[in-house]
């Protein structure tokens, strides 16, 4: 008999971890697929923050594949993956995150994978219920039907409670195996989990990816307002994860680092943009995003030598950096009355 | 040496992993491959994508500002 081959999407998450595990123990070839999308939760926002540089970093979806003995593929859909951001056809969840548009996205993904390599099938660890917006009855019909997988998406977790689907019938996998998970609850799986002996696995709360947050959400709209239309690029989502965000006026923000790793990484995109730090006292890189002349520059500096160690000092010295240019000002920190609550972000 | 270089520099994890990813696609196995970069996440997704996908971890070191991972391409990656 031929090798029933499957592809798994995996989150780093329990759910994914597990539907693959239960196919896995069936004797189905399982190979992992990740998608990046430049909005996870995963990896870098560990590196941005020093405090966090001495513990343990890991990229889950990639310790999941080890845990699991698969292969992953991990797959930057960063461009094609803003159409659904931008233009969710079925609209967003609680924040700005569309997730009924991303899991159709993901699916139809992993088919095209599926039919590029050979394989038989797609799992998922959806779970009917498990996630409002997604993961409902009829929502997760609307995922196997757009994404073109229909019958050769098998969710192992909540089989048992849906349709049979191909590798069901074929008898790739065995029914009676899988499993019939509905609702919100995590008790199953976590008794799944230590059934398998998955110790130390990734419980992500409201979800996936940045888009559910509701602050990063802000942000992005805020983003998206000011800009005028719902665009962005990679270096705006992941400026979106770090730092103080201050609107001062409609067409310009500043990025303050809050700590030294959020310099650090700031650091990085300096030669891109109009940058502020105090030379006269210790304190934070701070980033100014939009088109600014020297009456913004002036109240940006205030702002940011109230940010620094010389806050309360009569005269803050604050180096300017604009088209690779340096000149150094000298100004007043701003008193904490002056900052309004409604210019933060 | 057939040893090639890839530059990952300012680009954060999981960038560094799929550039690497998507370079060994292009090599031969046993050929070397020195990936240059600059986030530390470096240090522990390239060794852990290799152990995953069956390849060879020669050497993963902070130089100076960067970190350097160098690896041999697996038989069966
Ligand atoms: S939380 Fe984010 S990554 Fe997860 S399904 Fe929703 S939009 Fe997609």
């Amino acid at each position: 008999m031929k090798q029933v081959k499957a592809v798994s999407l995996i989150s780093g998450g329990l759910d994914s971890m597990l539907a693959a595990k239960v196919v896995l123990d069936q004797g189905v070839h399982v190979e992992g697929i990740n998608f990046y999308t430049g909005f996870c939760v995963e990896g870098h926002t560990h590196a941005i923050r020093r405090q966090d540089q001495n513990k343990q970093k890991r990229n889950n979806a990639l310790w999941v594949a080890e845990q699991l003995g698969i292969k992953l593929h991990i797959v930057d859909i960063i461009e094609e993956y803003k159409d659904v951001v931008i233009n969710p056809k079925h609209g967003y969840g609680a924040n700005l995150n569309p997730c009924l548009d991303c899991k159709v996205f993901m699916v139809n993904k992993a088919r095209e994978w599926m039919l590029e390599n050979g394989f038989d099938f797609i799992i998922t660890g959806e779970v009917i219920g498990q996630r409002p917006m997604s993961q409902r009855r009829d929502t997760m019909r609307i995922v196997s039907r757009d994404s073109g997988a229909d019958d050769v998406l098998l969710r192992p977790l909540c089989a048992k409670t849906l349709v049979p689907t191909l590798p069901e019938r074929a008898g790739w996998v065995d029914r009676e195996k899988l499993y019939g998970f509905n609702g919100r609850g995590r008790k199953p799986q976590i008794e799944l989990a230590r059934r398998f002996g998955f110790e130390d696995f990734a419980q992500p709360a409201g979800g996936c990816c940045f888009l559910t947050d509701e602050s990063y959400a802000r942000k992005l709209a805020d983003l998206w307002r000011a800009r005028g239309s719902k665009i962005y690029e990679l270096d705006d989502i992941m400026l979106l994860k770090v730092g103080r965000h201050i609107r001062p006026q409609p067409h310009y923000k500043l990025i303050i680092a809050r700590e030294a790793g959020e310099t650090q990484f700031l650091m990085g995109y300096r030669k891109a943009y109009t940058h502020l730090f105090p030379v006269s006292h210790g304190g934070p890189l701070t980033l100014v995003d939009g088109q600014v002349d020297a009456t913004d520059l002036q109240l940006a500096a205030r702002i940011v030598a109230r940010f620094s160690q010389g806050r309360d000092a009569d005269q803050v010295d604050i180096a300017l950096v604009e088209h690779g240019e340096q000149r150094v000002i000298t100004v007043t920190p701003l008193r904490a009355e002056e900052l309004p609550q409604e210019w933060y972000l | 040496m057939n040893e090639e270089t890839l530059d990952v520099r300012g680009l954060l994890c999981p960038m560094p992993v799929i550039r690497t990813q998507n370079r060994v696609k292009t090599l031969a196995a046993g050929q070397r491959l020195e990936v240059v970069g600059s986030d530390p996440g470096m240090l522990s997704d390239i060794p852990a994508w290799c152990r995953i996908n069956g390849h060879r971890l020669l050497d993963s070191r902070r130089d100076g500002g960067n970190i350097v991972v160098v690896l041999e391409v697996g038989a069966n990656g």
